[in-house]
């Protein structure tokens, strides 16, 4: 492990060490490194395996844009794959290690695909494996798979410490470059509320690579300036370690911010601004030529960039390869820190504005590389014709550059190509006036043009938002041009030349693709997989473009252009979802007497958010067959009671209030009396049941309506549909009161005399005077305001009784005190189905959204003659089929024969055929009444076959058994038990 | 040109000059005996086996852009047959068995992976419901299997057990179910197409129809009048705006549906899994990319793409169910605009007007359905009459009472 | 998205729950001669545009309006948003004058 002497930069601290290891090697780096550039200080140029041929790769660029150089970070508790080296700040103690090679990243034995590549090219796969079609799953699939992917996911379900936010401002900046800093300046000094991203760990964008001076000073200290100033100021939020994934509709930005708060690890914030301002920047892209993906060949500028802003000091022999002036500065930048500039291969004939320092070969090309595992020396074809082969260890590479446009894309918006600077520069966004975009992001290539621009682009932006603008004097430097000459690739040489280097896609591949008529882009990404990488096509796409322009012989805009997707950069699931993980994905909502049940040995069981209890075990029961079947008969023999608090419950009031329901239940409730409570059945408008329960009418124009606990919300919200959107003139008013009234069912034959004992005094609740189906508001334990209504959902004699949620715990257990002599039970959710399934009522399993009130033998219960939801509806055609499904009930012949849910139903002779299937089980248990397992079912005619056979199949559980048809009701079919 | 290995390695031996066009672009013709209109899945599998099955040869399938570009290249590539009203289980199941074929018969590899697809549940209720699906699908020649979770743990160890809001209590198994090669799907019909003749015609956009006494005479488009013996239109989520032009107003409304795909992590994902207590679903491509989605955004919309709430959600939901993939990257997200219908099934069928047919209302399931809707629209077009398997799938079943509603959710597309 | 409440100022998206095109206001008379026919359209049938869309939101997690929205389903733009009521008075006084 030896030290590794460093160019001195402002940007490097190095007197802070910091240890890190890579592929089980120890090195050093320090603060201010990402795990790019210490490795390349280190001289560790080879880095991954390619995606396809696992070709050695290393790292050509400087950020989020680089294809190569990904690795695994490990972690204590798990991996990070794909990482991109050039992105990760170095800390102390970093482990990562070399993806997608086997044993090791030199010795990668998949490489043999390299040599195989001229029968693996673009699209191979579509073309072959295809006999016999067995084999695909069985053997070629498998090893396609075996060979897939990059980095592997650690299955281990540890976490980090995720959060969600959300932001608000004026203007959001994205970016900050020299344009980003200047916009937030002006717009900071102007009172505008700004948030400035960045998504590097330190703020400046490319001026951290760059070595002139601004305003007197040197670029790196003037984004410290900056950045000072704009700290002062307390209506700008800087936010670096901060990715934009993309941009929404009307302004929202998702964005995750990695700066660590205490022990929170990532943010996912949600911003909502009024005006963004981009300011991207540009990334430069590559030029293929034969091997141009050797571990040394980069990007001009990230040569310049590791040199100035890391100091890295690795580059021996550099030759540069451009067709524009920006590998000039890169050039400059080596000579002037005394690094071997070989010089500079141009395609261009006359250069401008040449240092004389540089030694240029005009028009030139660079057409081979040559080197095992690292670059030794190139192939240069000068202006003569002639080749001469150049030893070097570095080769930059500058075909240009492309302004990073992807979130102008994310609405919609297509790219437009600008011929001057040989690039897509933002489309004009006719959508919204959201987002503007300045700089090099709209292909302002010179740092003049820059500035310029964005002061041009926020005075814009704040006047639209009726902000006055503050005066700033512009910076202007010195010696600042952009000249480019169209050149994408060199044409000359057989072998491979790389495009996208993750995805291994060739010049040659883009070849086959045209002459196979993938000439659309969209099928050329597809079919090569061109851009589909990683870095999402931030090196690739461009230049693919126009060697597919060049091969149709067509200009680049002509050809088209890929719309820019989110994410603008990968970004983890984990950040995504906040701490809505594990037991915190959803909320959970727990009954009033949640705790009690708790305490009382309650097993709980989902419904829709909602744990509610579905038995109470006692010590000596092997089974909860058992203790269902205990508080069946508990129930029916005595007395037991239920929370069923989460029913939804809507408070009904005004003038209109009863003409109102009128309308909402398909059946009368034109004449419900005071004090009364009545079934109610409600359709959807097409005619079909959307949900039943009862509605209690407790004064003139006061209404209190029950629906199923599962649809309580949906019910509301179709009532305040009819009531806004249909009948705004009816004078009525809705509240849902669920969480406002805990209600408890207290059912048995027992039930009255518990009820009496709690009951106020004052109150007459005798059979005579408060029967089956009466309401009342009293007061019970001395004064406690309560609701009365004496319903059935077991069959029983049975109240529910509802109270202020807050009592509901006191209650429960007061019953338990005051029903000791008779027993009383609390009884589960399970007991209470067994209970509706013996009385034959319908519930969610029967309401399941494609059943009408015919098939539920309640067809009388649509009444014609008054207006109502879904009363037209339900007189179509295929909702009365006379021989229709009807609800019946099934009881096997032996009754231990278990008979489950979702059977199907034959008749006994038909085989199991789907034009015979004529039914399905929709609810079973076991009846302890009737000492038999039970079922309902829907069969079409099904109440005309009362007492015949049927099959009752259930092919997927490998059984099936014969049963009779019967009356759905199985328990007191007159309903004298709850009228007693 | 046909494909096989020995062709691979001619053309590897020779530098893969030799390779021709997978289909042609041909010039147009003043008449066609049929026209569909829409180069995706459905339009391309239906002149394939309109030309194949029903010996129709003077065929063009108009596309506005490019051939794939619809929903056939945006989803999430599953298929199987795992419905619960027979009406639709009968026709995916033929659906899926055309998959297990398809590769002979257009002479190219789509892909069709059945690597089992395994529908998820976490109560007793969602059991029942399950049950009574999976048997369905037996009942329909299909496979289905119900597995414990001991059993889900065998396959997928890695999914949360102990933690979950949800707790997991088994799934629906259909072994046969897996993934296709989208893509390959519409170059690949479109490569067999060709082959039998159909002249494949890209950027070629269907403005109007031309009409004379009730009757379709052909297309205007913005390459000029086509003639046309019949018409059929296949156009997705387009498919209001088209045939509006014909003065029909439709049960379908457009809505986006959000796919996403992860960077490539080497395999984890056998199958395709489904969440019960969200919406949720994923599966692996063989390059290593998890491939996932969840419910649509919910209102109606013709831009392909959608907004932040959803990825929230459908994230939230896939580590609700495998916390193992959260240290995945999300790389790519993209929106397609599905033709939603009044009650989450297809219409295949005729139009008031004479030689126009109509095949629309896929909602999210139209990736799965390419054979069977191709098979069983070419029945349509070529014999006038209904294939027995889509007799069902009729544009007057809303107006009569007989709708296929597999969620029970009635007549709000947005629900299906 | 960002919904702006007529009552409430802007919303965002997760706040609101969709039911769908605005016609879904102008509900048949049930005692009309061909109801049945006039229900099936108004219930099933869809102009489906794209471009400027009245439609339905409601606000759940808000104050329970339901709200009419004008939207271009191309590009997501909202145009408009009015409480319903509002609307319905509206069309009802436009019947009324039309009679």
């Amino acid at each position: 492990m030896n030290k590794i002497n460093r160019i001195k930069s402002s940007l490097i601290d190095t007197k802070k060490e910091i240890n890190f290891i890579f592929n089980d090697k120890k090195y050093i780096g320090f603060k201010g490194d990402t795990l790019g550039s210490a490795l390349l200080a280190n001289n560790v140029k080879l880095i991954g395996r390619s995606f396809k041929y696992h070709r050695p790769r290393g790292i050509i660029s400087h950020g989020s844009e680089e294809p190569n150089g990904l690795v695994e970070v490990i972690n204590d508790h798990y991996n990070e794959p794909n990482t991109k080296i050039t992105t990760v700040e170095l800390y102390e103690g970093l482990r990562a290690k070399s993806q997608n090679c086997w044993p090791s990243v030199k010795y990668d034995l998949m490489s043999i695909n390299n040599k195989l590549s001229n029968f693996i090219t673009a699209g191979f796969y579509y073309k072959t494996f295809m006999w016999p079609s067995s084999f695909w799953e069985k053997i070629y699939e498998p090893l396609i798979r075996k060979a897939a992917g990059l980095g592997s996911l650690s299955l281990s379900n540890s976490s980090r410490n995720s959060e969600k936010g959300f932001l608000h401002c004026d203007v959001l900046i994205i970016g900050s470059g020299p344009s980003g800093l200047v916009s937030a300046y002006i717009a900071g000094l102007s009172g505008a509320r700004v948030i400035l991203v960045e998504e590097d760990f330190i703020f400046g964008g490319s001026l951290n690579s760059e070595t002139f001076t601004i305003s007197d000073m040197p670029a790196q200290d003037w984004v410290k300036f900056i950045i000072k100033e704009l700290n002062k100021l307390t209506n700008v939020k800087l936010m670096k370690k901060t990715e934009i994934i993309g941009m929404f509709d009307h302004g929202i930005f998702g964005a995750v911010e990695k700066n660590k708060y205490k022990k929170i690890d990532q943010i996912f914030w949600k911003i909502t601004t009024k005006k963004t301002l981009l300011c991207s920047g540009s990334t430069e892209r590559l030029i293929p030529f034969q091997n141009n993906d050797l571990p040394g060949i980069m990007l001009s500028n990230s040569i310049r960039s590791f040199v100035n802003r890391w100091g890295v000091k690795s580059f021996k022999k550099v030759l540069l390869f451009t067709n524009n002036d920006d590998a000039y500065s890169t050039a400059m930048n080596l000579i002037d820190n005394e690094i071997n500039c070989i010089g500079i291969v141009d395609t261009r004939d006359n250069p401008k504005n040449v240092n004389p320092k540089i030694n240029v070969y005009t028009s030139s090309q660079v057409i081979n590389a040559h080197g095992n595992l690292k670059l030794k020396s190139v192939d240069i074809i000068n202006s003569e014709g002639k080749i001469i082969n150049v030893e070097c260890d570095f080769l930059g590479v500058s075909g240009g550059w492309n302004p990073n446009i992807h979130i102008s894309c994310h609405t919609g918006v297509k790219p437009e190509w600008n011929n001057k600077i040989l690039a897509f520069t933002p489309g004009k966004n006719n959508i919204s006036t959201h987002l503007e975009t300045a700089g090099s992001a709209n292909g302002k290539f010179t740092l003049n043009e820059c500035f310029c621009d964005s002061e041009i682009k926020i005075v814009q932006i704040l006047s639209e938002l009726k902000i006055k603008p503050k005066k700033f004097v512009i910076p202007m430097i010195e010696k600042d041009t952009f000249n480019i000459d169209p050149f994408w690739f060199v044409e000359s040489g057989k072998k491979r030349k790389w495009v996208d280097l993750q995805n291994d896609v060739t010049v040659n591949d883009i070849e086959i693709a045209y002459n196979e008529n993938f000439r659309s882009v969209e099928h050329l990404k597809r079919y090569t997989t061109l851009g589909m990488g990683t870095d999402q096509g931030k090196t690739a796409n461009v230049t693919g473009l126009a060697i597919l322009a060049h091969l149709s012989n067509k200009l680049i805009p002509e050809v088209g252009t890929t719309i820019f997707r989110p994410p603008y950069v990968p970004v983890s699931l984990d950040a995504i979802v906040g701490s809505a993980t594990y037991k915190n994905y959803k909320p959970i909502r727990l009954t009033p007497t949640h705790n009690w049940a708790e305490a009382n040995g309650a097993s709980f069981t989902e419904s829709g958010l909602w744990l509610r209890a579905e038995w109470y075990s006692q010590k000596n029961e092997k089974n909860w067959r058992e203790t269902v079947d205990r508080e069946v008969n508990s129930v029916r023999n005595s007395v037991g009671f239920c929370d069923v608090s989460t029913l939804g419950k809507i408070d009904i009031q005004g003038r209109d209030a009863q003409d109102f329901i009128n309308k909402i239940y398909s059946n009368g409730f034109a004449k419900l009396p005071i004090g009364k409570v009545r079934y109610g059945l409600m359709l959807r408008e097409d005619g079909l049941v959307m949900d039943d329960g009862t509605t209690a009418r407790m004064s003139e124009d006061h209404f209190i309506m029950t629906t199923t606990t599962i649809n309580a919300e949906s019910v509301y919200r179709h009532l305040e549909f009819c009531h806004q959107c249909l009948w705004p003139e009816m004078d009525v008013h809705l509240i849902s009161t669920t969480d406002a009234w805990a209600q408890i069912a207290i059912a048995g034959p027992n039930s009255r005399k518990i009820i009496s004992k709690i009951v106020d005094s004052e109150f007459d609740i005798s059979n005579e005077n408060f029967p089956f189906m009466a309401c009342k508001e009293l007061t019970i334990c001395s004064g406690i305001k309560a609701r009365l209504f004496r319903i059935s959902f077991s069959g029983e004699l049975a109240y529910e009784l509802s109270i202020p949620t807050q009592y509901a715990s006191s209650l429960v257990s007061y019953l338990m005190e005051v029903g000791k002599n008779e027993k009383i039970i609390p009884y589960g959710t399970e007991a209470l189905g067994v209970m509706r399934i013996e009385k034959g009522h319908a519930a969610g399993a029967e309401l399941n959204g494609t059943i009408s009130a015919l098939n539920l033998n309640m067809d009388k219960m649509v009444s014609t003659k008054k207006e109502s939801i879904g009363m037209i509806l339900s007189k179509r055609e295929g909702l009365r089929l006379p021989d229709g499904l009807r609800l019946i009930g099934l009881k096997p012949i032996d009754p231990k024969t278990q008979l489950t849910s979702g059977s199907h139903l034959f008749n006994e002779n038909d085989n199991r055929k789907p034009e015979n299937d004529i039914g399905y089980v929709t609810s079973s248990c076991y009846s302890p009444t009737l000492k038999s397992y039970i079922a309902l079912a829907f069969l079409k005619n099904g109440t005309e076959r009362f007492g015949e056979k049927i099959k009752v199949s259930n092919p997927i559980l490998k059984k099936e058994t014969t049963a009779e048809i019967c009356n759905p009701i199985f328990v007191d079919e007159n309903g004298d038990r709850l009228r007693g | 040109m046909s494909y096989n290995i020995f062709k691979i390695i001619r053309e590897g031996l020779r530098g893969n000059k030799g390779w021709k066009k997978t289909w042609r672009n041909p010039n147009i013709k003043k008449k066609y005996d049929v026209i569909i209109i829409g180069g995706g899945g459905h339009g391309l599998a239906t002149a394939f086996y309109l030309a194949k099955e029903f010996n129709i040869k003077n065929i063009a399938v108009l596309e506005k852009n490019w051939i794939g570009g619809g929903n056939v290249g945006r989803n999430t590539t599953i298929i199987r047959s795992n419905y619960l009203l027979n009406e639709n289980e009968a026709f995916y199941e033929f659906s899926l068995r055309l998959w297990e074929s398809l590769e002979k018969q257009i002479n190219y590899n789509a892909m069709v992976s059945q690597r089992g697809v395994l529908n998820i549940f976490h109560s007793d209720a969602q059991k029942d419901s399950f049950i009574r699906r999976g048997n369905s699908m037996i009942i329909n020649g299909a496979d289905a299997e119900l597995y414990d979770v001991n059993k889900i743990k065998s396959i997928y160890p890695f999914l949360d057990y102990e933690n979950s809001r949800f707790p997991i209590k088994g799934g629906l198994y259909q072994k046969r179910g897996g993934t296709v090669r989208h893509d390959a799907v519409a170059w690949g019909y479109a490569h067999a197409a060709d082959k039998l003749g159909v002249d494949i015609i890209q950027n070629c956009e269907v403005n109007n129809f031309k009409f004379k006494s009730g009757a379709c005479l052909g297309v205007e488009t913005n390459k000029g009048f086509i003639k046309a013996n019949k018409v059929g239109c296949a156009v997705a989520g387009s498919t209001s705006l088209l045939l509006s032009k014909a003065d029909m107003t439709l049960p379908i409304e457009s809505h986006v549906l959000q796919a996403f795909v992860s960077e490539s992590i080497k395999p984890i994902i056998p199958g395709v899994i489904t969440f019960g207590a969200g919406h949720f679903y994923i599966s692996q491509s063989d390059k290593g990319g998890l491939v996932f989605g969840g419910d649509i955004d919910g209102y109606n919309s013709y831009a392909q793409r959608g907004n932040l709430d959803t990825l929230e959600d459908v994230c939230e939901s896939g580590l609700a169910l495998m916390p193992t993939i959260s240290k995945a990257r999300l790389l790519r997200m993209w929106g397609g605009i599905m033709d939603m219908s009044m009650d989450g099934s297809p219409i295949i069928d005729k139009t008031h007007i004479k030689g126009l047919y109509m095949n629309a209302g896929w909602c999210y399931g139209g990736f799965k359905a390419t054979p069977a809707s191709g098979w069983c629209f070419a029945h349509l077009i070529a014999k006038n009459y209904s294939h027995s398997l889509s007799e069902n799938f009729k544009l007057d079943r809303f107006k009569n009472g007989y709708m296929i509603d597999e969620k029970g959710q009635g007549a709000q597309p947005n629900l299906h | 998205m960002i919904i702006n409440h007529p009552l409430l100022g802007p919303r965002d998206l997760n706040e609101f729950i969709y039911y769908g095109d605005a016609s879904l206001l102008k509900r048949p008379k049930w005692d009309d001669k061909n109801a049945e026919d006039k229900f099936y359209k108004y219930l099933y049938l869809r102009k489906n545009i794209a471009g400027i869309h009245k439609e339905l939101w409601f606000h759940q997690q808000g104050d329970r309006s339901w709200l009419v929205v004008t939207r271009n389903t191309k590009n997501h733009e909202i145009i408009k948003v009015e409480l319903a009521t509002e609307v319905v008075k509206g069309l009802d006084k436009q019947y009324e004058q039309n009679k």
